[in-house]
């Protein structure tokens, strides 16, 4: 049981340090990137950028959600 | 980090951070976690319209993710979560014209803190009494051969036996929940939801969760899970509203998202060790840190 859990943080742990990784990419590509076309929609296109916000929002969660379940399951198969 | 929309400077780890915490208490808990990310936009000067209006954008990104997690678990009422968006939706706009009516007479602030703060306080007192004596009864009680810890019990179940048996038309079965109770029953628990939330503010987690265990009389897992879901909807709504009223940062929702989203699958995997009034008892200090951050603003004059 005990190894069972050592290894699960194990593969916790190095599943986050993947993620911080991808998540820095993230920022400086993707953020930087759409900041300036989402000010400018969010001053000029409101109601477009309701639908663009919450568009975002909602794949972001589809997208990380698979991808850190896909790197978890990755990581586990590896280390078993 | 710049943020132009909301002409903000904020460090993205903090946002991390905070959306990680949050993600752990939304992932356990099934709330939206909004008493602390207000307060915690608040502190990096983001403004008020904007701290809102982001933290519900923020919600939907981490509800999303607990909410297909607690699925893969078998902890959502689909069925459950669509009837009680629509009472949600319309409890909100009512809350909301209540703040307005409370606006124009000059007392809005005053009244909105001294509800806000019977009503945690009401709530923690509740389910630490509740939660305490249903552990305590289970004490005695020798554990069902097969059962584990989705296995619920409540010191407050006959009462909820007889919401239950109320035979008002339309009478709605939920297989997931293995319940059969009325349909307004369900309406009129979403809509109290829905008016505190749009009366206080946030997802009003703090009280869905509980009246679904307790009037309802859904386990307490697949209160957390069809709660999620259900934010997921009412919270898409509140977004798009204050997105069009010019109030949605969607630049820091995403950042505090990244976060959420590690921490929400930690909270929803540690809902598998913890029984039904253990994650109760462990609920108690929610309420409490938001009678607290009330309390304070009330005192103080700052609004957190």
């Amino acid at each position: 049981m005990k190894k069972q859990a050592a290894k699960s943080l194990r593969v916790f742990a190095i599943e986050l340090a993947v993620y911080a990784v991808l998540v820095i990419c993230y920022f400086f590509l993707v953020l930087h990137l759409l900041g300036e076309w989402l000010y400018r929609l969010e001053t000029q296109h409101r109601y477009t950028y309701a639908v663009v916000a919450i568009l975002l929002i909602a794949g972001q969660a589809v997208v990380l959600d698979t991808v850190t379940t896909l790197l978890f399951r990755l990581l586990r198969g590896r280390w078993k | 980090m710049f943020f132009p929309i909301s002409n903000s400077h904020i460090n993205p780890i903090y946002l991390v951070v905070v959306g990680f915490v949050i993600g752990i208490l939304g992932g356990f808990f099934g709330v939206g976690g909004s008493f602390i990310a207000g307060p915690a936009l608040r502190l990096m000067g983001v403004d008020w319209n904007y701290a809102v209006g982001t933290d519900l954008a923020h919600i939907v990104g981490k509800s999303i993710v607990a909410a297909r997690q607690h699925r893969a678990l078998g902890n959502v009422d689909l069925k459950l979560g669509f009837f009680m968006a629509f009472g949600t939706i319309a409890g909100a706009e009512c809350g909301a014209q209540l703040i307005q009516a409370l606006k124009r007479a000059g007392n809005v602030n005053i009244v909105v803190s001294y509800v806000a703060i019977v009503v945690y306080f009401g709530i923690a007192v509740f389910m630490l009494w509740e939660s305490q004596k249903t552990l305590r009864s289970a004490k005695g009680r020798s554990p069902r051969k097969g059962s584990g810890v989705k296995d619920d019990h409540s010191a407050f179940g006959p009462v909820t036996q007889k919401i239950q048996r109320l035979k008002i038309w339309p009478m709605i079965t939920l297989p997931t929940s293995g319940i059969r109770i009325s349909l307004w029953t369900i309406l009129l628990v979403a809509f109290v939801g829905g008016v505190f939330s749009g009366f206080l503010g946030g997802g009003a987690g703090y009280i869905r969760m509980p009246s679904m265990v307790y009037v309802l009389g859904i386990p307490t897992h697949l209160a957390v899970g069809t709660d999620l879901f259900e934010i997921v909807i009412s919270a898409s709504y509140g977004t798009i509203s204050h997105a069009i009223k010019g109030n949605v940062d969607i630049l820091i929702a995403l950042v505090m998202h990244t976060g959420a989203v590690i921490g929400a699958q930690i909270g929803v995997v540690a809902t598998q060790y913890f029984a039904g009034p253990k994650i109760r008892l462990a609920f108690v200090p929610l309420p409490l840190i938001g009678a607290a951050i009330v309390i304070y603003t009330l005192m103080t004059g700052h609004k957190l």
